[in-house]
């Protein structure tokens, strides 16, 4: 099922990124635009540069050239309202789940909730109740990480994120870590996310959720963006060798 | 009063000597009598473990003061004269094999079953697994650990003092007592004593990144 | 050349060892206390402060790991009421230990703040904690968890090493003991009944940490596990 039709506002404006590491050049004049409501799957080779680019997004790295706006606001502005505000409006899920290892599921999700949208102890407790419903985890709220799969662990960094109610959700290769059976119950809940009409830009290499639920394609080649365009569209239609290759190559 | 002047920083430095004195003979007495405990407690034998073990315990739960007093006045009643540096040098000796003896402990534990295996097979008796097989690497591993002890055993001798050796903390006493500018004293046999010890635990740190580096080549 | 030995000085002296041991436990748990502080403060400022503070820390820290406890103890007692600052011996302990502790503290929780992965950092960030939240929720108590053992351990080497103290007359047990030993000539007496105290001490001491552990550290409490 494809995700709800996009609105016209854009929330996410990628104009000319230029990204060095020393002197490697990962992304070479990368542009994009996100609308709400649109899911974007970002596709592409190891070292096209995709991570690197949704790590940008989320203001994890800085940029050379170019402009990231997030709802408007510049992403790298300096300040500490800048960033509380870009953190604010993005919620960023990892391969790696990077859940406190040494809170329980509860406490992970409140932590931001108390601390940083000064919610109280009940106001957050509650919130963190409802995330965990909707990613299906509520009898694990007591539960320590370590005590959870991996496929449970990352839906739970997934609703930690989902708490702090984003404009925009990305999420870095998040199954990748994941054991193959696993990997069902977090697309799952991805794609009831996008159903809801979560803004989300995905860094993946499942191509059958590609299809299935982004309204966008991007198909990053040597940090730059080859191909991009509606899932049917481009899938249907390659029209560089690169991509016809990888398609070929990841079937 | 007298002013403090170079002769007296020469004597602080002269007595340097002793505090290196003793720390040799600490680390060599040490080394002597901590392998053998390092050897009983890894040994199948649960009594010679159990023993070695306590003496372990025993050294590491009491304060090297006590134990110096304890030497001391322990040799008076055996009869002996109470020689400072005797006295010194042997609870320095017990308390340095005691430490040596659990650090050498797990640098042989740490020897990988797998060459006690492969030697076994070849046909080595026990002394010559040990000898030609796990010692040997047992030490390699031990070496960035104690010469970073040997800076706890110069630390140490300073308290020697209590007993009446003169080394240079107790040099730094006797010369405030004739000039009473404590401060520049110490301050002065602070440095001395640093002198010694950081260029030890810079190779300290040195061999053990060495010693990462070529576990890592692996 | 047989000796005899002769304990009936306890009976007359006992109290004075209670004394003794009641001030090296005040000396030693306010030291352990204020220099795991000073220890874990610093070992912040060594993993995230600015240069300038990175080799301030670890000048301080070099000083105090090279040099012997009883310097460090005269020239606080000594050297401080030299130019003016006139301290009690119990005081001048108490700030000489803590210095001490310091210093071996921040190494011991540098590892431990180190061993926190970066992704863990990364991830408080994305949630939009501020560094000082980030260090005190996600950081500080893994960190203890981790080198909690080598924590306790040199709690107790400090307990210790406050016998040290007995050479500026702070009157703690290794004091008690050189007076009493003075007064009735019992030497060796003395000094076995202290060093059995004080390896009662060392095993109260670590039942307590260990205690403390449980108390603080609730998923191990809960699971068992390392973290």
């Amino acid at each position: 099922m494809q995700a709800a039709p996009a609105t016209s506002a854009v929330v996410v404006r990628v104009g000319s990124v230029v990204k060095e590491f020393g002197t490697l050049r990962v992304l070479d004049g990368v542009s994009l635009d996100v609308a709400r409501g649109q899911t974007v799957a970002i596709i592409g080779r190891s070292g096209s540069g995709k991570s690197t680019l949704l790590r940008c997004i989320a203001g994890l790295e800085t940029i050379q050239a170019g402009k990231i706006e997030i709802c408007g606001h510049e992403v790298g502005r300096p300040g500490k309202t800048a960033r509380a505000q870009l953190r604010r409006d993005v919620g960023m899920v990892f391969q790696g789940y990077n859940l406190f290892p040494h809170l329980t599921v509860e406490r992970n999700i409140t932590l931001a909730l108390t601390l940083v949208k000064k919610q109280s102890r009940d106001a957050a407790q509650k919130k963190a109740a409802e995330v965990l419903r909707l990613v299906g985890l509520t009898e694990k709220i007591s539960s320590y990480p370590e005590q959870l799969s991996g496929g449970q662990q990352q839906r739970v960094a997934i609703a930690r994120s989902l708490a702090l109610s984003p404009q925009v959700m990305l999420f870095d290769e998040v199954t990748s870590a994941l054991d193959p059976e696993l990997t069902a119950e977090v697309l799952a809940v991805m794609e009831d996310l996008a159903t809801r009409g979560m803004t989300m830009i995905t860094v993946t290499h499942e191509m059958g959720f590609a299809r299935k639920v982004a309204n966008q394609v991007v198909f990053m080649h040597r940090g730059k963006i080859w191909e991009s365009g509606p899932t049917s569209e481009l899938f249907a239609g390659p029209r560089t060798a690169e991509f016809k290759q990888f398609i070929s190559s990841e079937l | 009063m007298i002013h403090l002047n170079a002769h007296h920083v020469w004597y602080l430095i002269a007595a340097a000597q002793w505090t290196v004195l003793l720390s040799l003979i600490a680390f060599a007495g040490g080394a002597l009598v901590g392998l053998p405990v390092a050897l009983m407690r890894v040994s199948p034998r649960p009594t010679l473990r159990i023993a070695a073990g306590g003496y372990i315990q025993l050294i590491q739960g009491t304060p090297l003061l006590i134990l110096l007093f304890l030497t001391y006045f322990g040799l008076g009643i055996l009869g002996y004269r109470l020689i400072p540096l005797v006295a010194a040098g042997l609870a320095l000796t017990l308390y340095a094999a005691a430490f040596l003896g659990e650090i050498w402990r797990g640098c042989i534990e740490a020897v990988p079953r797998t060459q006690w295996e492969a030697s076994d097979c070849l046909g080595l008796d026990r002394f010559q697994q040990y000898a030609y097989v796990v010692l040997p690497q047992a030490v390699r591993m031990a070496i960035p650990s104690t010469v970073g002890f040997m800076v706890q055993i110069v630390k140490n001798t300073s308290l020697a003092s209590v007993v009446g050796f003169v080394e240079l903390a107790r040099a730094g006493q006797i010369v405030n007592n004739s000039t009473f500018e404590p401060f520049i004293i110490f301050c002065i046999v602070a440095a001395i004593y640093f002198a010694m010890c950081y260029p030890l635990s810079l190779a300290s740190r040195f061999l053990e990144r060495r010693a990462n580096a070529g576990r890592a080549s692996h | 050349m047989l000796y005899k030995f002769d304990f009936s000085f306890l009976m007359e002296k006992w109290p004075a060892f209670l004394t003794g041991a009641w001030l090296t436990i005040q000396l030693t748990v306010l030291s352990i206390a204020l220099g795991f502080i000073v220890g874990a403060l610093c070992a912040v400022a060594r993993v995230y402060g600015g240069h300038m503070l990175r080799l301030l820390v670890g000048g301080y820290v070099e000083l105090i790991r090279n040099t012997p406890l009883l310097v460090q103890i005269f020239i606080v007692y000594f050297g401080l009421s030299s130019v003016g600052l006139k301290l009690s011996a119990e005081v001048s302990a108490v700030i000489a230990l803590v210095v001490n502790m310091g210093a071996y503290t921040t190494e011991i929780m540098r590892a431990g703040i180190q061993s926190i992965h970066h992704t863990q950092l990364e991830a408080a960030d994305c949630l939009g904690l501020t560094r000082v939240q980030t260090i005190l929720h996600v950081v500080l108590l893994p960190a203890i968890e981790r080198v909690y053992p080598a924590l306790s351990s040199q709690f107790v080497l400090l307990m210790l090493a406050s016998s040290i103290t007995s050479q500026i007359s702070a009157e703690e047990l290794t004091a008690v003991a050189n007076n009493v030993q003075s007064e009735t000539y019992r030497s060796f007496e003395v000094y076995i009944i202290v060093a059995v105290i004080y390896l009662a001490l060392s095993l109260l001491y670590r039942l307590a940490f260990k205690a403390i552990g449980l108390v603080l550290f609730v998923r191990r409490r809960r699971l068992g596990t390392a973290l």
